[in-house]
């Protein structure tokens, strides 16, 4: 039997570092940060009073401008319509590019090009959207000079109608990668018998695709959603190299504006109020995850 | 071999498939292709192929670039992420272990705490974040960036590596013990060499995200001579008139190392992504 001091030692060994680490650089600052959303400048508590004005706000949420007008629509908004296009793209992109290029010949090759985007830091994603929406050496206004789309022809990133719209669609570009790694893995683990007991039944390879591969790729797509939705909310690197949020915050984000009102305008109540939102959305998220594949299995 | 049928079935595939492989490689071509040729074969698109002058000038501007040499940034992101890669592994392992095989009041509690911690944005941390490190004096230093990574990597690195120890047979353990060897023992001896290939899964995300990050080190790091590479593209961008052939210069000089990590680790790190988002 061991005595209790080693015992003791043992978990000062093992599990006190992490512990203290854990608690002074993300526990305790958290905790500061929900504390800081509740009070004013002088550091007086003023209840909900800063949520109230920040979901208020026209920089958050701008309904005069949403849907009629052009962006600026709010970061809110900004960030809702990232989900609402992103998500489900790179879902089905990934799905069906990852069927496609398991039948495809060079498909692993292909994977790799996809995958490229997910290597790249985010940073230099921003510059490579932005590029490639640029008016003179861009390749999408190349295409639409060719296609004799003329109205359309600008750099994408310095109009307000057009910035954020650009950014989501490259973003795509750059994030669908990760969901065709995720349902190409996913794949394999379909036992091929389904797909020849379906061929002997007569199904065509779209009934197959809705019956067996979608149903059984569920819990691979509960990942790609959940671990998607986190990257659209936290979206915060390509948006400040593209565009910084503008022009005139049409196509500023959510984690862009708590990083500008803590460290430009020095309101970091009002930032800390944004980052609590956020937390409180990828919190949930991340218990529906847990919840949906039993992550904590003791 | 079975001689394979020609089918439209197949066509279609290929054609779609080698459709999506066109569109995801041409905007790396075009990165690719303004780093190396002269700005003004790039101000009609780099896809015109008329007159192509090849040259490395753009990849020296940026290296030693006046404002935002890369060089130094690449440099300051290998002094940063190399300790950001290893001490959360050290610490998180450990940790991973404990709560496996320790016994101690608050165990799970601990547990349930890092998993709620895995969805905590780095935003909730930022302002008091900053405080924290200005208090110690290690504001504006490696240091203080390295810790901070330090700290987030542990969240995630002790959970995958203790789903990756729950898959380790129990019984090699046992037979040390009975041979009168401590827990630490046990650890260093059994443990950490049966989790090498979870380790270089952990080690290849470790590093490609601290090399990938931008937030942490925007509010951490200040002075321009120690701003990692990542902080400094967007100060090769410029506002309005953007020197392409710098920015894709810069852009792949910066991406090229978790690129080689890769190439390098692509078979631990491609597991490591699977079963870290859906374990």
């Amino acid at each position: 039997m061991k005595n209790r001091l080693s015992k003791f030692l043992e978990v000062v060994i093992f599990i006190f570092p992490a512990v203290i680490l854990l608690l002074i650089f993300v526990v305790i600052p958290a905790v500061k940060t929900l504390s800081l959303a509740f009070l004013n400048a002088d550091g007086q508590f003023v209840g909900l009073l800063n949520f109230k004005e920040v979901l208020l706000s026209k920089d958050i949420i701008n309904l005069e401008r949403f849907p009629t007008q052009s962006p600026p629509w709010g970061a809110l908004i900004h960030n809702g319509l990232w989900i609402a296009i992103h998500l489900p793209s790179v879902v089905a992109l990934g799905m069906i590019l990852a069927v496609i290029l398991r039948d495809a010949w060079g498909g692993k090759v292909i994977k790799s090009i996809i995958f490229l985007g997910m290597i790249t830091p985010m940073v230099v994603g921003g510059g490579i959207v932005t590029f490639i929406f640029d008016e003179r050496s861009g390749v999408v206004n190349g295409i639409l000079r060719f296609l004799g789309q003329d109205q359309w022809i600008r750099s994408w990133m310095v109009y307000p109608d057009t910035a954020l719209l650009a950014l989501i669609l490259g973003s795509i570009l750059l994030w669908t990668g990760f969901s065709l790694i995720l349902y190409s893995s996913g794949l394999s683990t379909i036992p091929q018998e389904w797909y020849e007991a379906a061929e002997v039944d007569g199904a065509n390879s779209i009934q197959k695709f809705f019956y067996i591969t979608v149903p059984s790729l569920k819990p691979v797509t509960i990942t790609v959603v959940s671990m998607s939705l986190l990257w659209e909310l936290k979206v915060f690197d390509m948006v400040y190299t593209a565009t910084g949020g503008g022009p005139g915050a049409s196509s500023t984000v959510l984690a862009l504006r708590m990083y500008s009102l803590a460290f430009r305008a020095l309101d970091p109540n009002r930032s800390a109020v944004i980052a609590t939102l956020l937390t409180v959305l990828t919190l949930a998220i991340g218990l529906l995850l847990a919840r949906s594949t039993n992550k904590i299995q003791e | 071999m079975k001689k394979k049928k020609f089918s439209w079935k197949q066509v279609i595939i290929n054609l779609i498939a080698w459709t999506a492989g066109l569109i995801w490689i041409i905007p790396f071509m075009g990165i690719l292709m303004a780093s190396i040729r002269p700005q003004r074969e790039l101000i009609h698109g780099w896809w015109k192929l008329e007159e192509v002058t090849i040259s490395f000038a753009n990849f020296k501007n940026a290296w030693f670039h006046p404002t935002a040499p890369i060089g130094e940034g690449i440099k300051n992101s290998l002094i940063v992420a190399a300790p950001a890669t290893i001490l959360p592994i050290i610490i998180a392992t450990l940790a991973a272990y404990g709560l496996m095989r320790l016994k101690f009041p608050g165990r799970r509690v601990l547990l349930v705490g890092i998993v709620l911690l895995l969805s905590i944005p780095q935003q909730m941390v930022a302002v008091p974040l900053f405080q924290t490190l200005l208090d110690f004096g290690i504001l504006n230093t490696y240091r203080g960036l390295i810790i901070t990574h330090t700290a987030w990597g542990i969240i995630w690195i002790t959970i995958f590596m203790r789903n990756y120890l729950t898959t380790l047979p129990p019984e090699v353990e046992e037979a040390a013990s009975l041979d009168g060897a401590n827990r630490f023992q046990i650890f260093t001896r059994i443990i950490l060499p049966l989790s090498l290939p979870g380790l270089a899964s952990v080690a290849a995300l470790q590093f490609t995200w601290v090399w990938n990050d931008f937030f942490m080190a925007l509010i951490t790091l200040y002075d321009p001579e120690k701003l990692v590479a990542t902080q400094r593209i967007p100060l090769l961008k410029g506002q309005f008139t953007v020197d392409w052939g710098v920015l894709s210069a810069a852009s792949l000089l910066v991406t090229a190392i978790p690129l080689l990590v890769f190439v390098v680790l692509q078979k631990y790190y491609v597991k490591g992504l699977i079963g870290w988002t859906s374990k």
